[in-house]
């Protein structure tokens, strides 16, 4: 038997290029490309009066200027809006060079093209641009009180507004027993993927071709709009992702204003363009996520059971909606997580402010649902008295209630549908790994010695793998070789691993032979991309798919050799063989030939391919309904998306003088359905969790009230080291999805999603007054524990 | 204005003794990147908090973004590329962090792999806390830092049990 590599730990296979310094990102490539340099918009709200460049024209190296002015056809109209919906009333979008207004502070203004990086920026520095500097909008409370409008044309600042009802909760809370009220925030944060953005563009002049390479989350994405924009025929345009460094998110939206600027340069001059983004330019000219201010009514009975649940929350989108509102529709969806409220009211208004655009970052919207919830479920414990994992249990969606429709609809406009998942037993789970029911009697160890801890406890339902598709290719060379190819792009997830264990099982090949390519629209030019935890899910079921087809073409080409009934064949190893006789058999390489009946014999495989007799020779050598080569496509389009939980418990200790927390323990149980590799999806869950303790406890973006972003560098935005970072304790439950071949489900973003909720469940059972805004810091801690007792 | 004026910088990079003339600002990690065509030195920030250009200059682990390339004049440079054995081989750091799933998009692994390399120089036991430290001053935004932390120890032990490190 050929070894099985679904669900093992295999290690990755493009660990070695990466780790010895071969890996190729962005900046890597196109060492003789000119470079771009942008100036952008050093205020959050002006109209540009003039652009005077007269002192950078001399500098030697200079290639050319590019103001809007100087931008032809479709270049020069506003930016597309991706993603749009029903809710999103004023729709707004940005212009790739700004076009008279400027609407955050790092908006692209002038673009430079010169010799190098370097030269770039010294012109940059000698363009002199004027503005009338407007009064700014910057913040939930500003945009909703609108003195000032960030649009004209929208007085109110209000892009979006979208009421849902499942029930009448209002009635419900008014009957109910019980009812709390609870007005929670949270702030901003972003993706910063360690690699910044970033475009190289060729135009072949002879053929009239644009090759592109972004450092993307979506190639076929933005070859499509490259096209549109250049107003070039899809076929003349090819975009590749190569390497990328962390994505997050923020590399989903497409066309960056870069992304249709450097090609348009390229095809202007016909010189290779480059740009690669910069620090802070990542800071102020990409997008951050997270904004949200919440007022929540719940009634719930002695039992703690919820019968009526009424959200209303205000959603800061930025200065512009080219991807929608993606994040508040997932937040009013996601929220109620594990639980089944008797009734369900949500209402959202989406907000333009003055500051860089906002789109997912991984979680999009949930740690804020997650937060909502998790503080109402913790709060009602504390109304009633009560254990908070009680209350939750008592809330939980049983496994006998799946699949569960919660009456709403989902992102990709599908019911909301949960379609397995086994929340009780996470929950006993995560109790007896994180010693719950012990945890008094330790509370009371570090009491008696002067030290007060916390344990908090957060619960989510994550819909992974939305459509609307992907597709896989596998390819059987003659040489035996496997080549497999799938759209959707790679930011680190381990695609050409996982992707490969799948075609090693499903074909019976060894996994060295099997060579993986994402995101490069010459090898599979369908696809939508990387997001919302769906890599796997849609892509692997497509591939296994794909394969299937492949061994069945395998076995039919080897039982006419064999003369044999292809339902007696088995594929190990890479050699097709009759069970049970192993002297019978054909190797997969030589079936390739053999399915490409070609004259030549050029290889060895091709010489051994002439000792086998195939097809019937009263047909054509390939017959009416096939094709030539041992390769196979296919596509995986579900009907509606995959529900991944989890629960995560933290303990901390929080230190008197200082208000610093510590992290003692950190614990997730998670379930991903069925898991190709272990080792990787662990991974995932580190990393999350990392980035949920960063949002929960270190990150922020601290705008002020001019719209300047005060904290937009490494040096002052708190990205944790490994010192800030607890080491997670993982374990994990497989509920297969009944609703793909392969019954996986998405694990990408679950680690981020609970953390805000968890530390703050964690603060305020250490600290016992309530937590109500994330994320929150050592001076936030300290303030809160001093106003508290004042007011006692 | 004048192009501007170069220097001659000669130096001896992963082995190999070379000499190149450069304007003055040009920073070292754009130099080994752009110049030498080693990419294997990544820039995450530069302003020195990321380490993803973390270098070893004359052994010591040293931020190329904040170097300027005419200042190590002199100086012997290794970058990741350099951490190869001989033979083609992994490097001892580099076939741990492969074995520990130490690295996800690989974007900040250079910086770690010429970090931790130095570091089991000095301190060839570490224990996990120090292992922990010795990280402590490069952003890695994948993988939470546990299976970074792992990969410490595991090289260390690799070395332990004399496996072939040529550097
Ligand atoms: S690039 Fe040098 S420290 Fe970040
Ligand atoms: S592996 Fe991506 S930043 Fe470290």
């Amino acid at each position: 038997m050929t070894t099985k590599s679904f669900g093992e730990p295999i290690l990755r296979k493009e660990d070695p290029r990466l780790v010895s310094g071969q890996g190729r990102y962005l900046d890597d490539l196109g060492h003789e490309a000119l470079a771009a340099a942008f100036l952008r918009s050093p205020h959050a709200s002006a109209r540009i009066l003039d652009i005077d460049v007269t002192d950078a024209l001399d500098v030697p190296g200079l290639i050319g200027i590019y103001t809007y002015e100087d931008l032809e056809g479709r270049v020069a109209e506003p930016l597309p809006l991706l993603i749009p919906h029903p809710a999103l009333l004023n729709g707004r979008t940005g212009y790739p060079l700004a076009n008279e207004f400027v609407r955050h502070v790092g908006e692209a203004i002038v673009m430079v093209i010169a010799e190098d990086r370097y030269i770039a920026e010294d012109v940059v520095e000698l363009i002199k641009v004027s503005y009338d500097v407007l009064q700014p909008v910057v913040g939930i409370q500003n945009a909703k009180a609108a003195h000032n409008a960030v649009h004209p044309s929208v007085p109110n600042n209000v892009s979006a507004h979208s009421v849902k009802e499942v029930g009448d909760a209002r009635a419900m809370i008014k009957a109910a027993p019980h009812k709390l009220s609870l007005d929670l925030f949270i702030e901003r944060s972003a993706c910063s993927p360690l690699e910044g953005k970033g475009v190289y563009a060729i135009w072949e002049e002879d053929s009239q071709e644009l090759r592109l390479w972004s450092s993307t989350q979506t190639s076929t994405g933005v070859r499509a709009a490259v096209a549109a924009k250049l107003d070039l025929p899809l076929q003349k345009v090819e975009c590749i992702a190569p390497d990328v460094g962390g994505g997050f998110g923020v590399k989903i939206m497409h066309p960056w204003p870069e992304e249709v600027l450097i090609p348009w340069a390229a095809r202007k001059l016909n010189r290779p363009v480059k740009w690669s983004e910069d620090r802070r330019e990542h800071f102020i000219s990409s997008a951050h996520e997270r904004a949200q201010e919440h007022h929540i009514e719940v009634g719930f009975d002695e039992e703690g059971r919820i019968l009526g649940l009424d959200v209303t929350f205000f959603h800061d989108n930025g200065a512009y909606t080219p991807y929608g509102i993606i994040i508040p529709l997932i937040t009013s969806t996601q929220l109620l997580g594990p639980y089944k409220p008797a009734s369900y009211r949500v209402e959202f208004t989406s907000l333009f402010t003055n500051t860089v655009l906002v789109i997912p970052y991984r979680g999009a919207g949930r740690p804020q649902g997650v937060f909502a919830m998790e503080r109402t479920v913790d709060a009602i414990a504390k109304y009633l008295r009560l254990d908070r994992t009680v209350v939750r249990e008592r809330n939980f969606i049983q496994p006998d209630e799946m699949p569960y429709d919660l009456g709403l609809i989902f992102q990709d406009g599908r019911p909301l549908e949960y379609d397995s998942g086994n929340f009780p037993a996470s929950m006993a789970m995560l109790k007896e790994m994180v010693g719950w029911d012990n945890f008094e009697t330790m509370r009371s160890e570090y009491a008696a010695q002067g030290r007060k801890i916390g344990i908090g406890v957060a619960c989510y339902v994550e819909g992974t793998g939305v459509g609307p598709y992907e597709g896989g290719f596998v390819q059987v060379e003659t040489s035996g070789r496997i080549n497999v190819a799938t759209g959707l792009t790679s930011q680190g997830q381990g695609h050409q691993t996982v992707f490969a264990q799948i075609v090693a099982d499903e074909l019976g090949v060894p996994i060295e032979d099997v060579f993986v390519t994402t995101g490069d629209t010459r090898r599979f030019p369908y696809a939508v991309g990387t997001f919302a935890s769906r890599a796997a899910v849609m892509s692997g079921n497509a591939i296994a798919l794909a394969a299937r087809q492949v061994r069945d073409k395998a076995l039919r080409l080897a039982g006419e050799a064999l003369e044999c009934d292809p339902h007696d064949l088995e594929i190990v190893d890479g050699i097709v063989r009759v069970k049970g006789d192993h002297t019978k058999s054909i190797a997969l390489k030589t079936v390739a030939v053999l399915s490409n009946p070609l004259r030549y014999a050029f290889d060895e495989s091709a010489k051994a391919a002439t000792q086998f007799a195939v097809g019937d020779t009263s047909k054509p050598p390939v017959p009416e309904d096939q094709e030539p080569g041992l390769e196979g496509k296919d596509y995986y389009s579900p009907m509606a998306s995959t529900f991944a939980n989890g629960m995560h418990a933290v303990i901390i200790e929080i230190l008197p003088d200082t208000a610093e927390v510590k992290i003692l323990r950190y614990v997730v149980v998670h379930d991903c359905g069925r898991v190709i590799n272990p080792m990787i999806v662990e991974g995932q869950i580190h990393g999350g969790v990392a980035q949920g303790v960063a949002g929960a406890l270190f990150e922020r973006m601290a705008y002020d009230e001019s719209g300047q972003l005060q904290n937009a560098s490494f040096m002052d935005f708190l990205m944790p080291y490994a010192t800030e970072i607890p080491t997670v304790e993982a374990g994990h439950l497989e509920t297969p999805s009944p609703l793909n071949p392969l019954g996986i489900k998405g694990a990408g973003e679950a680690g981020v999603i609970p953390g805000s909720a968890v530390f703050a469940s964690a603060i305020e059972d250490a600290e016992g007054f309530e937590i109500r805004r994330m994320p929150i810091s050592p001076s936030e801690l300290w303030e809160l524990r001093r106003t508290m007792k004042e007011n006692a | 204005m004048n192009p501007e004026e170069l220097f001659l910088v000669e130096l001896t990079v992963n082995g190999n003794p070379l000499s190149a003339r450069v304007p003055a600002r040009r920073l070292l990690s754009d130099f080994l990147r752009h110049d030498l065509r080693l990419t294997g030195t990544h820039v995450g920030c530069e302003h020195g908090v990321c380490g993803a250009c973390t270098i070893l200059l004359d052994g010591k682990p040293v931020r190329g973004c904040l170097i300027f390339a005419v200042s190590v004049s002199g100086s012997n440079v290794t970058t990741v590329e350099g951490l190869v054995n001989n033979d083609g081989s992994l490097g001892v750091v580099q076939r741990a962090f492969h074995e520990s799933h130490g690295l996800q998009c690989g974007f900040c692994t250079p910086g770690f792999i010429t970090t931790i390399h130095a570091f089991l120089k000095e301190n060839p036991h570490p224990t996990e806390e120090e292992a922990r430290e010795a990280i402590a001053g490069n952003l890695c935004r994948c993988t939470g830092y546990q299976n970074i932390i792992k990969s410490v120890l595991r090289a260390a032990e690799l070395i332990d049990s004399g496996v072939r490190d040529d550097h």
